[in-house]
């Protein structure tokens, strides 16, 4: 077989830490992404990232870290891929120390940790409060010198559109589009990593992701006979501020160090009702990120936010100022920047925003391998690790570990292919550009009434107000039956914009078309799960169920409809027990 | 309050063709930014005369001002136009493309000579690999404290465009020759502070001397000015200044 080559879809930490898994090695990566990788959604990420290093002397153990994982996740997650992500964590740590990540220090020159939600133990490394942005900038940077020596190739501002798989099933390569020039080609790889991230904008504009968080690759690759797991369950983070083009992430750092959420109290005014250490002694203020946006939110339904809106103070106000300074800048710098008030002196106005999925890609729990051969899956588009829930400063550590581990799953798979891409007919990849070039050439010819912005707005609403925080079958029913209207409607699309070069509606309408796919995956997917498990919660069915719901759910395409199955999740390392934090 | 957001946006269908300007005049809704007026026109996409136009193009990404994505000239100050809140603009907003980046399309400008800078400046340690080899090495909380605020540098080029000595690019030459400017100094700066890094600090400074380097800073200071993350990127071109002197006298010893 010729020298074998590899496609890394994304630039984020996952995808980045892939391309250099690869690239030391000495095999080449062609390298895509929508962006110029530095300005991936990694670099959103503020508070940290977790390893079991116990430098605080109290006792933190990686055993302890698996556990707070698995229990923080309901025990959805499938248990061995976690134990090894958390013993390789420490590592992990060390090798952003060694690439000249600037952590914050302890007096003695040690990396300095904080505390974060759903752990008693001070088991965050943390870089201000600007930690993603490093971390990935370091990974940037040892690209960079990868591009330098030739290994590299990055096809920056390209969207992946699909897949090309052969007539075995077997994934060999993907087909891409030149955003400025709307070229469409194919390229061969012997594997391709997908690190493609979240999917945040199917919520529309209410969520934290970033513009490019479109999940839309893996919907294509979904609808092309890729499994997509446990795709409804969808992390609510507690605290974001409110904007109009999209909601911004207050770091559960903040509360890490010290940050108190409260309400003026309705019955003594002019007192506070600090409503999470009141209900939860034991973790206060950082409980998980499911339980403690339920609180909020409840709250709020009933009445007792900040001037009876959806709002509630996260005050770091009483923490003094050279602290602040050193460990949070980054954050108060956004409140300051977007509000307009200075939260070094009043509290800020937070209320919880759709921030992760703990669902995506299914992937294999030894190799993250999809069903498809030859496609692996990295970081958050894929759904290990975090069960129904994940807990803060848990992503970037994911996101790197998968990076590795696909970075050297894909080199042993492409050395153990018999056949590689090279001997696939060029009819294949012919075939697969053809098709996209005729979804192109369908949308560049719509003459409907339908704009593709409209629609998502839609879509994203439909999405926000019904399968978020609290979820009722009634409502998931109907919003079922509205999102097959809303695919209705697509068929009825036009483009404002005709333009041949750069056009970014195209692009977005594309995109659009898999989003609804996708939004389909999730809501069905909850419709069906008739229990509560982390950040999944009906009123009508409060409680856990493990005889009948501890399973994955996985979601096939099957003529133009998600269908449903499940399949047993690995519990052999820590047997299922009650998840308390009061 | 006003009830209309006014706009002035330059526009240009592609890097061949003459820019022109369009007028928009979008409905007033509190906490607005420039975003989130760019957002309107892309769902109705209609001139304040009434005209159907098309969406406006720009580049943008995390929208809180961390992926540098979004820069260009707002009222003719270079920033990001996701922390650009309408409230603290005077209208009629004016939106025009960076001027000394190739121009793609409308808003959307080509920055890539920046990154090419970096790769130029060898800015990265030089690690062995990613196998496990350990902690890294100490580092006093001052040397952190120091080094932090180049982290968190963008490459969003607003640096590049408010400097003098930063000329247009138009051709392709223009990219090798012009002036590498602030953001690769802060880069410098950060990596020649690093235990590890220092190993390529010599190399890093050599670079700095060719055409295009420091000699050509002119001392303006803009760039500090317009940095969004407040980076001390005149501290770190002065202690350069002084390294590459330094380094200047001694090689020219060892002639």
């Amino acid at each position: 077989m010729a020298t074998p080559r590899f496609i890394v879809v994304g630039g984020g930490l996952a995808g980045l830490m892939a391309t250099i898994r690869i690239a030391e090695k000495g095999f080449n990566v062609d390298l895509f992404s929508t962006v110029p990788v530095k300005r991936s959604h990694s670099v959103c990420a503020q508070g940290g990232i977790n390893a079991a290093k116990n430098l605080k002397g109290e006792g933190d153990s990686i055993g302890q870290h698996f556990d707070d994982t698995i229990y923080g996740g309901d025990f959805l997650a499938n248990q061995p891929i976690v134990k090894r992500m958390c013993e390789a964590a420490p590592g992990i740590i060390d090798l952003f120390d060694r690439m000249g990540v600037t952590f914050n220090r302890t007096p003695e020159g040690l990396l300095d940790f904080r505390r974060f939600g759903g752990t008693r133990f001070h088991r965050t490394a943390f870089a201000g409060a600007t930690t993603g942005q490093q971390l990935i900038y370091a990974l940037d940077e040892q690209v960079r010198r990868h591009e330098a020596a030739g290994l590299v190739t990055k096809y920056e501002g390209w969207e992946m559109l699909s897949g090309v798989i052969d007539n075995q099933g077997i994934g060999r390569g993907i087909v891409a589009m030149n955003m400025t020039t709307m070229e469409t080609k194919s390229f061969a790889a012997e594997a391709a990593i997908m690190a493609t991230g979240g999917i945040g904008l199917i919520f529309g504009r209410k969520s934290t992701n970033s513009m490019n968080c479109t999940g839309s690759a893996v919907s294509a690759l979904y609808q092309q006979g890729m499994l997509y797991a446990n795709g409804e369950f969808i992390q609510v983070h507690p605290t974001a501020i409110p904007g109009e083009d999209k909601l911004r992430l207050m770091s559960e750092s903040a509360r890490g160090e010290g940050g108190r959420l409260w309400v003026p109290r309705a019955d003594k005014p002019g007192a506070r009702w600090y409503f999470l250490e009141e209900k939860y002694p034991k973790y206060g203020n950082l409980l998980p990120r499911d339980i403690a946006t339920r609180e909020i939110f409840q709250l709020c339904l009933d009445g007792y936010g900040v001037d009876r809106k959806m709002q509630v103070y996260l005050d770091v106000s009483h923490i003094p100022r050279e602290v602040l300074e050193r460990k949070l800048e980054g954050i108060l710098e956004i409140y300051e920047k977007f509000i307009g008030e200075d939260p070094h002196k009043v509290p800020m106005r937070v209320f919880p925003a759709m921030h992760y999925t703990m669902g995506g890609m299914w992937v294999n729990g030894d190799k993250l391998m999809s069903n498809i051969p030859g496609i692996f899956g990295a970081g958050e588009c894929n759904f290990q690790h975090h069960g129904a829930n994940r807990l803060g400063a848990n992503s970037l550590v994911s996101c790197v570990f998968d990076g590795m581990v696909c970075g050297d799953e894909a080199l042993n798979y492409a050395k153990g292919l018999k056949n590689g891409s090279a001997s696939v007919s060029s009819a294949v990849f012919e075939a697969e550009v053809k098709r996209q070039n005729g979804i192109s050439e369908g949308l560049w010819k719509a003459d409907g009434k339908e704009s593709p912005y409209a629609l998502w707005l839609e879509m994203g609403k439909l999405m926000s107000e019904n399968c978020t925080v609290i979820r009722y079958n009634d409502r998931l029913k109907q919003n079922q039956d509205d999102l097959i209207k809303l695919q209705e409607r697509y068929k009825n699309i036009h483009l404002d914009d005709q333009s041949r070069w750069s056009n970014q509606e195209f692009l977005f309408a594309r995109a659009l078309k898999n989003m609804l796919h996708l939004a389909r995956v999730i809501n069905l997917g909850a419709l069906l799960r008739n229990e509560s498990r982390g950040s999944h919660y009906k009123p009508e069915f409060p409680e856990r169920n493990d005889a009948e719901w501890l399973k994955t759910t996985l979601a096939r395409f099957e003529s133009g409809e998600p269908k449903i199955s499940y399949e047993p999740v690995d519990t052999s390392l820590i047997p299922p027990r009650q998840r308390k934090y009061d | 309050m006003p009830d209309a957001i006014k706009l002035r946006i330059k526009r240009q269908k592609d890097p061949g063709s003459r820019s022109y300007w369009e007028r928009f005049t979008i409905p007033y809704r509190p906490n607005m930014n420039v975003i989130s007026v760019l957002l309107e026109i892309q769902e109705r996409p209609v001139t304040a005369e009434g005209n159907k136009t098309t969406p406006v193009t720009w580049d943008c990404n995390c929208l809180e001002e961390v992926c540098g994505a979004c820069s260009m000239l707002i009222n003719g100050r270079a920033r990001q136009a996701c922390s650009a809140l309408v409230d603290q603009l005077s209208q009629p907003i004016t939106l025009e493309p960076f001027s000394k980046f190739p121009c793609i399309r409308d808003l959307q400008v080509d920055r890539s000579s920046m990154f090419r800078n970096l790769i130029r400046a060898q800015a990265w340690i030089p690690i062995d690999g990613t196998y496990p080899l350990g902690e890294g090495p100490r580092l006093v909380p001052k040397v952190q404290e120091e080094s932090y605020p180049y982290s968190r540098c963008m490459t969003c080029g607003c640096c590049l465009e408010v400097c003098p000595q930063f000329m247009p690019i138009r051709t392709e030459e223009d990219k090798k020759r012009n002036f590498v400017g602030a953001q690769v100094y802060g880069q410098v700066r950060l990596f020649n502070a690093h235990p590890t890094g220092q190993a390529l600090a010599h190399e890093r400074i050599e670079t700095l001397l060719e055409e295009g380097g420091l000699a050509e800073c002119g001392n303006a200071q803009n760039c500090v000015k317009a940095c969004p993350k407040e980076i001390p990127l005149t501290d770190a071109i002065a202690e350069l200044n002084r390294e590459a002197v330094k380094q200047g006298i001694f090689g020219w010893f060892h002639k």
